[in-house]
């Protein structure tokens, strides 16, 4: 019997009426702590799978199955991060990582109480991603980079089972992607959560994820699950690997052929 | 550095000292009889003769003036989150706003009239329907503008409405609803004048009636004057308290 943590059921997504499908029939198991990563060409429906999956809109047919139920409205204990960091100008570091704590069941009922617990836990997080130093500062005296590793601790601060991420990297450096790879393994490898990751990064599909879905250009569907067995961690020496370059030119040609599809 | 902030400082009261000071040599120099336009120094000695008066006058047009502005101000954020945060109410309300606030707010004086009689009470409504517009604007669309995946970061949060509204929505608001503060008083002011020229036997609007039959011209420019100056007062009051409360507005610029 399947015990998968989220499951796709022949779902397909029409934005409206007459519209041509946004996402063709998809199916896809992801596991209990299971990291996978979605490529594709742009307008492919990668952002709609995000949303399918956390609920925040419904499948036109099949549909989705988060820990065993069917899924029917948001769900309520998803974290996310996208491209833009989204942070809120009138509140610093610290209070920008406390926000799901005040949204969040049990912790919004326990925070006012246990205030100093919170903040000690959130700065810990903040220190993993070498935010130390910076909590008190709002979001505009930090550099995009630094706002993206704030933005990255607000989506894990509550311990989610189900992060997504939808180019969390993509407006960064090449320095700072990379080290946040790295941050993003270690914290994934202390404690797993199952991760959805959007990228048009090959390498950051191949350096992160367990699983890589390609996908089609519009109406986006599946074309290619790809297990990536390289051993953990992965780090800068990994990348210089034989397998690994093999498995980012073998996703590569798969982007090539859709493309040209 | 400190030089430069003290003539920005400046720049306003000199061009105001400017434009009297013109406006006194145009005066002299053409010669314009007092009944046409009177010099500035003789409409200020004319308001310091009658200053019990204006006093009396220009305080109740303050009174019914913030009365007025105050209303708008609690009916103006409650229209503003319920068109800001539903997209039905929104679309039944924004014809309805538009259309009213197409109507020239005078007009509706001998209305508020026939209803109340003459005074103070048409005064503050017309205030009040004159200033309220600018507050629902800027509150709906403070409220309206969330972006897209913040709201998503929320909802997948478990966030309700009300926790979107109040934790995002109403902070997010505010720079709009103090910009809509400075532009309501201002407006607010000229609701009540209005009111009171046309249907009062007090305020300046009608201190300003009464001396333009008595072809008392250099009264009604110090009224005219009175106002000038109590508009700006309340102006830079709200401008400070909007300054003060939404710091973050500016990223952090040094904007004075
Ligand atoms: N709210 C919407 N209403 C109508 N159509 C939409 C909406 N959002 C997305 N679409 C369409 O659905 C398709 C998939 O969009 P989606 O945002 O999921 O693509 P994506 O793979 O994330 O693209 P990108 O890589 O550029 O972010 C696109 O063709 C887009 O035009
Ligand atoms: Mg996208």
């Amino acid at each position: 019997m399947s015990k998968s943590f989220v499951e796709l059921n022949d779902v397909k997504l029409r934005y409206s009426e007459g519209d041509e499908l946004a996402l063709e029939t998809t199916n896809m198991k992801i596991d209990k702590g299971e990291f996978i990563a979605v490529v594709g060409p742009s307008g492919c429906g990668k952002s709609s799978l995000l949303k399918l999956v956390s609920g925040l809109m419904p499948p036109s047919e099949g549909n989705v199955i988060v820990d065993g139920k069917e899924v029917s409205g948001p769900l309520k204990i998803v974290g996310m991060a996208f491209q833009n960091p989204t942070l809120l100008p009138w509140r610093t570091t610290l209070d920008n990582v406390l926000l799901p704590m005040e949204i969040v069941k049990p912790h919004r009922n326990r925070l006012r109480k246990h205030r100093a617990e919170y903040e000690e836990s959130a700065r810990k997080l903040l220190a993993t991603v070498g935010l130390e130093g910076h909590e008190d500062k709002y979001p505009w005296e930090l550099s995009g980079g630094m706002q993206q590793r704030a933005s990255l601790c607000r989506s894990l601060i509550h311990e989610p089972d189900l992060l997504m991420l939808d180019e969390p990297f993509g407006a960064l450096d090449a320095f700072t992607r990379e080290e946040l790879w790295d941050i993003l393994q270690n914290l994934w490898m202390i404690k797993p959560f199952t991760v959805i990751l959007v990228t048009h990064d090959l390498r950051e599909a191949a350096y992160l994820a367990d699983t890589i879905y390609v996908m089609s250009k519009r109406p986006g569907k599946i074309l290619v699950e790809r297990e990536n067995t390289l051993p953990r961690p992965r780090d800068q020496e990994t990348t210089f690997t034989q397998p690994f370059t093999d498995l980012v030119h073998e996703l590569r040609s798969h982007i090539r052929d859709v493309r040209e599809a | 550095m400190k030089k430069k902030l003290n003539l920005r400082k400046a720049t306003p009261w000199l061009s105001a000292i400017g434009l009297f000071v013109l406006w006194e040599l145009i005066v002299r120099i053409f010669n314009i009889p007092p009944y046409v336009l009177p010099t500035p120094s003789e409409s200020i000695i004319v308001g310091w003769q009658f200053h019990e008066a204006i006093w009396m006058h220009a305080y109740h047009t303050l009174y019914t003036t913030l009365a007025g502005f105050a209303i708008a101000v609690v009916f103006g954020v409650v229209l503003g989150a319920l068109v800001g945060s539903s997209r039905a109410i929104y679309d039944a309300a924004n014809p309805l706003l538009v259309g009213f606030n197409s109507v020239p707010k005078v007009a509706l004086v001998p209305v508020l009239v026939m209803w109340f009689g003459i005074g103070t009470v048409p005064a503050i409504i017309t205030a009040f329907l004159i200033s309220f517009f600018p507050i629902v604007v800027n509150v709906a669309t403070g409220l309206a503008t969330l972006e897209p995946e913040l709201r998503d970061v929320l909802r997948s949060l478990g966030a309700t409405r009300r926790d979107i509204l109040i934790k995002v929505g109403f902070p997010r608001a505010m720079p709009y609803f103090f910009a809509s503060l400075k532009v309501a008083i201002t407006l607010a002011f000229v609701g009540s004048v209005i009111s009171e020229t046309v249907a009062s036997n007090v305020g300046v609007g009608y201190l300003m009636l009464s001396a333009s039959s008595k072809f008392n011209m250099p009264l009604v420019f110090a009224g005219l004057l009175v106002i000038a100056v109590m508009g700006i007062a309340m102006y830079e009051i709200f401008n400070v308290i909007e300054r003060r409360s939404t710091k973050w507005a500016n990223r952090g610029n040094p904007t004075n």
